[in-house]
C-alpha cells in the first residue's frame, strides 16, 4: 500500500434545506483499501457517496483526489468536463440497479467496449477482444458477448455492470448496495468476485451497503452512519465484533443468525 | 531486535449501551511480554479474559486503557492506539492469527483460504498454493477437500483449515485460540510441533489451550489472567 | 400579383427572417453545432420539409436562382411543391440544372455535378440530434456535445458491426465537422457523405419540428466516424445506369412491371438527363431484366 492517499475528505457536509443529508464527514482512502459506509435508509450513506462520486454537489467541504500525475486536484474545483472523464476512467461506479449504469438495448460487447472507445479507441476487433476478456473475468460466457443486457439475469447484469466499470482499469470505484436485491446464492458468488477483482487490481473501493455480511466479506474498514453523521469508524472486524457506539451496538445486535 | 510483544497496564470492559449502558469489566493492569521463541500460554478459567486480551493484541477489539507495543517498519507501535490501515499492515506483516473458528468466505476453495495470507503478502499464486498445499497434506486433510469451500466441512478439518492458514506465514508473533479444540490425537501432535517449530524459528506465540497436554507440550510460561480480572462492576 | 392580400417576400416576416439568419450565423461560425431557433407554422405539415424551407426562405434574395430536390429527383411531389410555394411567395427564377440554382433545398440528396462556390446547399432535417438514438435525454446529448464525449456514436457502429460483420448504418452516417462536432448529415444515403467534405458550397441544416438550425461552412473537414479495422466505404453499385450509362453515380431501383423487373437508375435526375442528352447511355433500358439480375446493394 502506498503512503499517499487516493482520496482526502474534509468537513463535507451537504444540507437539503434544513434537512442534513450528511454533517462534517472527513476521512482519508488509500490505494487498494475498501471502505464499507453503512447505516440504515436514510442515514445519509447514499447522499455521502453521490458526494465523494459528483453526482451531488457537497454544500461545503473538499474531496480532493489524487490524480494519475501524482497531484491532488478538489473535484468540485475541476471543469465538468475533468470530472466526467474522471468518471469514465479512473473511476466506477456500480449502481445497486444495474438498469441504472448499463445500455439496456445494445449489446454486452458494447457496454463493455463503451468506456474504450469514450477515450478514443477505434478499432474494433481490439475493442471486441478486450471485451471478450472481461466477461470472462466476470464469468459471462463469451457467447453471450452480442446479447443485450435485458435477456441477462440480475446476477448476470450486475455482474456486466461491474466488467462495464473495471475495463479501463479505474483505481477508484463506488459501489451502492452492489448485491442488494440479488438472491442469497448470487449475492455470494458476487461477492467473491467481487473481493477477488479488489484485490487482483489493488482497487480502493467505498461500498455503501445495509447489509453487514457484505461489510465484512468486502471492506478494511468500516464506517457507521446515523442521521447523516459519522458514528463510529474503524477496522471492520473491530466495528462489528466490539462495537463501541450505542447505536453500532444495535446495528450489529440486530443481525439475523443463521 | 526488540521484544516482539509488550502488553502495559491494558484494560478492557464491555459498555452495553442497550443494557441502559452498564459497564461488564473484563480484565485491567494486564502487563506481560512475550520474547522471541517463546510460547506464553494464558490460564484461567472460562470467562477470565483470555481470549478478550488475544483479540486485543490482534486489534480486533478496542482497548479501553494501556498499551500493546509491536515492532512494525522500525519503529514501536501501540496497537491500543494504531489507526486501522496500520493496523492492516501490522496484521499484514507482523500478527498471525489462529481464531477457534473459521470465518468461511462462499465459494473460495480451503486451498486458497490457506494461500491467501502469503498471496497478500506478495508471494507468487502458484507459490502460495503449493506451500498451502503441503501444510494441509502435513495436517492429514484429505486432498480431495482441498478445491472445496470449507462452509461444509467438519469442525476438526475447518480447524486445521484455520491453522495452516494462520502457520503459513512467517509473522513473527502468532496468537492461538484453541487451535487444538476439535482435533484428534494425532493431529494434535502434529500442532504441536508445528509450534515447536515455530519457535525455533524465533516466532513469539501467545496462545489459549485448554488441553492440559498440549499446553504442557508448548507452554514455556503461563500468564495468569485472573491476576488481571476485575471484581464485578469496579473497573476503573 | 393581383390578390389583395400578398405575402411579404419569401413568405415570412421580416423579423422572422433575422431571427433564423442570426440562428444561421452561428451555425456558420460554429460548424456542426445545433442552433436552436423559433420555429414557425408552414403552410405544409412537418416532416414536408418545414425546416429546409424557412432556412431557403431567409436567405433567398430577388435575384438568386431555386432548385428543388427530394431524393435526387426535380420532379417529386414534395420538390414540386416547395418550388412552386417560392415561385408564389418570392417570385425567384427557378431551375432544374444543378449548375445555375444559386440555392437548392434537397431532401435525401446531393446532387451528383460537384457544387461551386457561391452556391448553397439547404437540407431538410427529420431529427438533428444523431446520438437520439442511443441517450434519448436531450439534457445529456447537449452535454456529450458540450464536452466532445462522442463514444456513444461509436457504440451504435459497434453494434453494427457486432450485428452484421460491417457498419450497416447507410444513411444519416454520423460525421465530425471541423475535428469538433459529430453532426447527423440528414437522411442522405452515406454515399454523398464525401461531398460534404471540403465543399465549396455553403452547406445549411434546417430541422422545423425540433427548432435546430446547423450548417457546415465551405471548405470544412467533415469525417465519417469509423473504426480502423473497419473503414469507411460508400455504396457502389454493380451496374451503371440503366438509362446514362453513368458509373459511380447513386442508383435507385425502379420496378418496371408486376414480374420483379426492375431497373436501377439514376437518383439525381438532373445529372441524368444531362449525360442522356450528351448521347450517354439507354444501352441497358432496352434489357431491364438483365439489370434486375444483378440486383446493387441495397441503398437503405
Amino acid at each position: 500500500m502506498s503512503d499517499i492517499p487516493l482520496l482526502k475528505v474534509k468537513a463535507l457536509s451537504k444540507f437539503y434545506g434544513s434537512r442534513i443529508g450528511c454533517q462534517n464527514v472527513a476521512f482519508e482512502l488509500w490505494p487498494g483499501e475498501v471502505l464499507a459506509v453503512v447505516g440504515e435508509s436514510g442515514s445519509g450513506k447514499t447522499t455521502l457517496l453521490d458526494c465523494l462520486a459528483t453526482r451531488l454537489a457537497p454544500s461545503t467541504g473538499s474531496v480532493e483526489y489524487r490524480m494519475r500525475d501524482g497531484q491532488f486536484r478538489d473535484l468540485y474545483r475541476m471543469s465538468e468536463a475533468e470530472r466526467r472523464f474522471l468518471m469514465r476512467t479512473d473511476w466506477g461506479f456500480v449502481h445497486q440497479n444495474p438498469a441504472d449504469g448499463l445500455r439496456m438495448s445494445v449489446s454486452a460487447g458494447a457496454n463493455v467496449g463503451e468506456r474504450l472507445m469514450a477515450v478514443g479507441d477505434r478499432h474494433y476487433g481490439k475493442i471486441r477482444a478486450t471485451a471478450t476478456d472481461w466477461l470472462g473475468r466476470v464469468e459471462i460466457a463469451a457467447d453471450r458477448i452480442d446479447d443485450q443486457p435485458r435477456a441477462f439475469s440480475g446476477g448476470m447484469r450486475q455482474r456486466l455492470q461491474i466488467a462495464r466499470n473495471l475495463v479501463t482499469n479505474p483505481r477508484l470505484i463506488f459501489m451502492d448496495e452492489p448485491t442488494g436485491g440479488l438472491d442469497v446464492s448470487v449475492q455470494a458468488r458476487l461477492l467473491d468476485l467481487l473481493r477477488g477483482l479488489v484485490s487482483d487490481l489493488g482497487l480502493a473501493a467505498i461500498v455503501v451497503t445495509h447489509d453487514l455480511a457484505v461489510a465484512r466479506l468486502l471492506s478494511h474498514r468500516m464506517m457507521v452512519m446515523k442521521d447523516g453523521h459519522i458514528v463510529e469508524t474503524g477496522l471492520t472486524d473491530r466495528v462489528l465484533d466490539d462495537p463501541q457506539a450505542p447505536y453500532t451496538q444495535l446495528l450489529v445486535s440486530s443481525i439475523l443468525q443463521v | 531486535m526488540p521484544t516482539p510483544l509488550v502488553v502495559s497496564d491494558v484494560a478492557k470492559s464491555f459498555t452495553m449501551h442497550l443494557r441502559d449502558g452498564i459497564r461488564l469489566p473484563v480484565v485491567a493492569n494486564v502487563s506481560f511480554s512475550i520474547k522471541a521463541g517463546e510460547c506464553a500460554v494464558l490460564g484461567g478459567p472460562s470467562g477470565a479474559g483470555k481470549s478478550s486480551i488475544l483479540k486485543m493484541v490482534y486489534g480486533n477489539y478496542a482497548v479501553d486503557r494501556g498499551q500493546i507495543i509491536v515492532p512494525y517498519r522500525d519503529r514501536l507501535v501501540d496497537v491500543a492506539a494504531a489507526d486501522p490501515r496500520t493496523m492492516l499492515g501490522i496484521r499484514r506483516d507482523m500478527i498471525g492469527y489462529v481464531s477457534q473458528f473459521l470465518r468461511t468466505v462462499p465459494r473460495v476453495s480451503a486451498l486458497d483460504v490457506v494461500a491467501e495470507p502469503l498471496i497478500a503478502r506478495g508471494v507468487d499464486r502458484k507459490d502460495a498454493r503449493d506451500k498451502a498445499g503441503s501444510l494441509l497434506a502435513g495436517l492429514n486433510l484429505p486432498e480431495r477437500l482441498w478445491s472445496l469451500p470449507p462452509a461444509t466441512f467438519s469442525g476438526g478439518e475447518q480447524q486445521r483449515v484455520n491453522i495452516a492458514r494462520g502457520f503459513i506465514t512467517d509473522h513473527p508473533i502468532l496468537l492461538l485460540d484453541e487451535p487444538t479444540a476439535s482435533l484428534d490425537a494425532k493431529n494434535r501432535d502434529v500442532v504441536v510441533s508445528m509450534i515447536q517449530q515455530k519457535k525455533d524459528t524465533g516466532v513469539a506465540m501467545l496462545g489459549i489451550f485448554h488441553d492440559q497436554d498440549v499446553r504442557e507440550a508448548v507452554a514455556d510460561r503461563i500468564v495468569d489472567v485472573t491476576a488481571f480480572s476485575v471484581p464485578n462492576g469496579v473497573a476503573a | 400579383m393581383t390578390e389583395l392580400a400578398t405575402y411579404n417576400f419569401a413568405y415570412l416576416d421580416e423579423q422572422t427572417k433575422r431571427m433564423i439568419r442570426r440562428a444561421i450565423l452561428k451555425a456558420i461560425a460554429i460548424p456542426g453545432y445545433q442552433v436552436p431557433f423559433a420555429s414557425r407554422e408552414m403552410p405544409m405539415p412537418y416532416g414536408w420539409g418545414t425546416g429546409g424551407v424557412q432556412v431557403t426562405a431567409a436567405v433567398i434574395g430577388p435575384n438568386d436562382m431555386l432548385k428543388v430536390i427530394d431524393q435526387g429527383a426535380d420532379d417529386t411531389t414534395n420538390a414540386v411543391s416547395i418550388r412552386a410555394f417560392f415561385q408564389k411567395v418570392s417570385n425567384v427564377r427557378v431551375t432544374t440544372k444543378t449548375t445555375e440554382a444559386t440555392i437548392i433545398q434537397t431532401r435525401h440528396r446531393i446532387p451528383e455535378t460537384a457544387l461551386q462556390a457561391g452556391q448553397t446547399l439547404v437540407y431538410q432535417v427529420p431529427i438533428p440530434e444523431p446520438l437520439r438514438f442511443l441517450e434519448p435525454r436531450e439534457t445529456e446529448t447537449r452535454k456529450m456535445h458540450a464536452l466532445e464525449e462522442y463514444g456513444l456514436m461509436h457504440v451504435k457502429l459497434y453494434e453494427d458491426i457486432a450485428r452484421h460483420g460491417r457498419i450497416a448504418t447507410t444513411y444519416a452516417y454520423p460525421v465530425k465537422v471541423e475535428g469538433r462536432y459529430v453532426m447527423d448529415p440528414s437522411p442522405t444515403p452515406k454515399f454523398d457523405n464525401p461531398k460534404m467534405h471540403q465543399s465549396p458550397a455553403l452547406q445549411l441544416f434546417g430541422a422545423g419540428r425540433e427548432k435546430r438550425i446547423y450548417a457546415i461552412p465551405p471548405y470544412t473537414e467533415v469525417v465519417s466516424l469509423d473504426f480502423e479495422d473497419h473503414p469507411f466505404e460508400i455504396q457502389t453499385f454493380s451496374e451503371p445506369c440503366a438509362l446514362c450509362g453513368a458509373k459511380g453515380s447513386y442508383l435507385d431501383e425502379v420496378i418496371l412491371d408486376d414480374k420483379g423487373g426492375s431497373m436501377f437508375v439514376c437518383s439525381d435526375t438532373d445529372f441524368c438527363e444531362d449525360r442522356q442528352a450528351e448521347g450517354n447511355g439507354d444501352h441497358l433500358s432496352a434489357n431491364p431484366a438483365q439489370a434486375a439480375a444483378n440486383p446493387a446493394e441495397a441503398a437503405e
